[in-house]
C-alpha cells in the first residue's frame, strides 16, 4: 500500500490535524519508510492466532457499588479553565 | 539546583520527608503541574495525585518535582520535548541524550544523591533505555502490577509505572509500596509481592537463558561482548532464540502502541484543560484541529498519523488486528521459554547513549529501531529489569534481565546478585 500525499491529508484531516506545506513534505518520506517497514508483519503467519488485546489475560476488578466522593463543581471549573459559563464547559458550535 | 533544571520541567526544593521523589512528568501530582512533556498541557495543574504518587506520599516520601521526557513519551531520547524548555542533558556527558521517554527520571537519579528515587514510566521501553544510558537502575513491573490511576496514558495495553533508583534493593522497595491493587484502575490486580524476600539468596540453581539474536546484527558489539561476559558471571548460561519477536517486535508494538495512542490523545482538544482557543465563531472541527496542530510537537503528529492509519477502515486489519495476533505469538514464545528458564538476558539497548548530533540525523524509523531490544518484555507485559554492567567510550551498558509475569522476586534477586559482585 502506498502512503500518498492524498492519502496523508486524509488521515491528519480525520486526526484533527492540520499539516503544513513544510510538513506534508517532511512527513511523507520518513511514513512512507515507516509503514514499509510495519508491512512487513504479513509475512508472518497468523491463521488461527486469536488477537492478544492485553499481554495477561485482564479480568475488571470492580470495587464495591457504594456512593464515593468526587470533585467539587469547583475543582472541575479551574481557575486556569478559560472557557466556562453558568457551570458548564463551553466549546465551539456543534451545528 | 541550577545544573539539574534541565532535567526537569518542574522542581521544588525540600529537605523535609523520609526520601525523595520525582515524578515522570505524565503522572498526576496534586497541586504541581503536569504537562506530559507537551505545550498542550502546559498549564495543566491536577487537582489529584495518581495513586502512586498517594502511596509514596503515604510512606513518607516528599515529592521534589516532575521529570522532563519526551511529548506523551513518543521517543527513546527525550529529544522530542513539546514545551518551550531546554532538551535534557546526560549527566555523565552533556554531549550526550538521557534515553528516553523517562530521561529526566534517569538522569535526575544519577545525578542527585542516594535518597532519592524516581518513578518512570514505560510503554515499549522507556524506562530500561534511560536507565540504560544513565547508569542506573531501571524496573518496569508486570502489566497489572501497579496502578495507572492518573497516569496520563500514551497506550493502555502497554503502560506500566515503575521505579528508577541507584539500587536494586531501592526498586524493589519502591515497587513494594507501590504495586497493588486499586480501586481506581480496574487493570490493576493484588498478586503476591514480597519482592526483596530472595535477595541474598544463592542462585546457582536458577536457569539463565541469553537472547541470541539480541547479540547479533544492529547491536554494538562491545556492548554484546560486556552484556555476554555479565551473564557469565552469573552462573551456566544457556543460548536461547526469540526469532518473531526479535523479528517483527518494532512493528508490533509500535503499530498497537501507536493505535492506542491515536485514540488516547483525541482528548487533548482545547476543551476542559490545557489550552484552549477561541470558541466563538468557528467550526467544531475547526476549532479542535487548530488547538492541536498549534500544540503537538512533529513526532506526536507523526505518531498520531500513523496510529489513525493503521486502524482506518481498510487498513486496520492488515496493521492493527494483525499486529495483535503477532503479539499473541510474541508471548507464546516467550511463556515457552519461561517453561524451562528463570530469567531470560539481552543487552538492555543496542548502543551507548548517542550524541545529540547523531540523533538528528536519524530518520523516525531508524529511532524506532533503537527500541528493538526492550519491546519485546513489553508487549508480552513481562518484568524487566535494566543494570549498567560496564562501560564503553566513558559511558554505561545496560544488561537486561527479564521475567516471567509477576516474577518481578527472582530479576530482583539475580540483578542484586549481579550489582554486588
Amino acid at each position: 500500500m502506498e502512503l500518498t500525499k492524498e492519502l496523508l491529508l486524509q488521515i491528519a484531516a480525520n486526526s484533527r490535524l492540520k499539516l503544513s506545506e513544510e510538513e506534508v513534505s517532511e512527513f511523507l518520506p520518513q511514513l512512507k519508510e515507516v509503514m514499509e517497514v510495519f508491512s512487513k508483519l504479513e509475512e508472518v503467519n497468523t491463521d488461527h492466532v486469536e488477537p492478544a488485546f492485553h499481554p495477561i489475560t485482564v479480568r475488571n476488578v470492580f470495587r464495591e457499588d457504594k456512593v464515593e466522593d468526587c470533585f467539587s463543581e469547583e475543582e472541575v471549573f479551574d481557575s486556569a479553565v478559560k472557557n466556562k459559563e453558568e457551570g458548564y464547559f463551553k466549546g465551539p458550535k456543534a451545528v | 539546583m541550577m545544573d539539574e533544571f534541565h532535567l526537569f520541567n518542574h522542581r521544588v526544593d525540600s529537605s523535609t520527608g523520609k526520601f525523595k521523589f520525582s515524578v515522570k512528568d505524565s503522572i498526576c501530582t496534586e497541586d504541581m503541574p503536569t504537562t506530559a512533556g507537551s505545550q498542550i498541557l502546559f498549564n495543566y495543574i491536577p487537582r489529584f495525585d495518581a495513586t502512586v504518587v498517594e502511596r509514596l506520599k503515604k510512606a513518607g516520601g516528599v515529592c521534589i518535582g516532575k521529570t522532563a521526557m519526551d511529548a506523551f513519551g513518543f521517543g527513546s531520547f527525550s529529544v522530542n520535548v513539546g514545551l518551550d524548555k531546554e532538551v535534557p542533558k546526560n549527566p555523565l556527558d552533556k554531549e550526550r541524550v538521557c534515553g528516553g521517554s523517562s530521561g529526566g527520571a534517569a538522569g535526575a537519579v544519577a545525578l542527585l544523591d542516594e535518597n532519592h528515587i524516581a518513578l518512570g514510566q514505560s510503554t515499549g521501553g522507556s524506562i530500561a533505555c534511560p536507565a540504560a544510558f544513565c547508569g542506573v537502575i531501571g524496573l518496569t513491573p508486570t502489566y497489572g502490577r501497579v496502578s495507572r490511576y492518573g497516569l496520563l496514558s500514551y497506550a493502555n495495553s502497554l503502560d506500566k509505572i515503575g521505579p528508577i533508583a541507584k539500587t536494586v534493593k531501592k526498586c524493589a522497595e519502591v515497587l513494594e509500596i507501590i504495586s497493588g491493587a486499586d480501586g481506581k484502575d480496574a487493570t490493576c490486580v493484588e498478586k503476591e509481592k514480597g519482592f526483596s524476600e530472595d535477595i541474598g539468596r544463592d542462585i546457582s540453581g536458577l536457569k539463565i537463558g541469553v537472547i541470541a539474536e539480541a547479540f547479533g546484527e544492529g547491536v554494538d558489539p562491545e556492548i554484546a561482548e560486556a552484556v555476554r561476559h555479565a551473564a557469565g558471571m552469573l552462573g551456566e548460561v544457556e543460548e536461547v532464540s526469540l526469532p518473531i519477536t526479535m523479528k517483527y517486535g518494532v512493528s508490533t508494538y509500535y503499530l498497537i502502541a501507536l493505535t492506542e495512542a491515536s485514540t488516547n490523545l483525541a482528548k487533548y482538544c482545547g476543551l476542559r484543560y490545557g489550552v484552549e482557543g477561541e470558541p466563538s465563531g468557528v467550526s467544531f472541527n475547526d476549532y479542535f484541529s487548530s488547538v492541536r496542530s498549534e500544540n503537538f510537537n512533529k513526532e506526536t503528529k507523526r505518531r498520531i498519523i500513523l496510529g489513525t492509519f493503521a486502524r482506518m477502515v481498510g487498513y486496520r486489519d492488515a496493521y492493527y488486528i494483525k499486529a495483535m495476533k503477532v503479539r499473541q505469538l510474541i508471548i507464546d514464545e516467550y511463556k515457552k521459554l519461561f517453561e524451562k528458564y528463570d530469567v531470560l538476558i539481552s543487552p538492555s539497548m543496542p548502543v551507548i547513549a548517542p550524541k545529540f548530533d547523531e540523533v538528528e540525523k536519524m530518520t523516525p524509523m531508524q529511532q524506532y529501531m533503537m527500541d528493538i531490544l526492550t519491546v519485546g518484555p513489553n508487549l508480552a507485559g513481562l518484568p524487566h529489569i535494566s543494570i549498567p554492567c560496564g562501560k564503553k567510550d566513558g559511558m554505561p551498558i545496560g544488561m537486561l534481565l527479564i521475567g516471567d509475569h509477576w516474577n518481578e522476586k527472582r530479576i530482583i534477586q539475580v540483578a542484586d546478585y549481579y550489582e554486588k559482585k
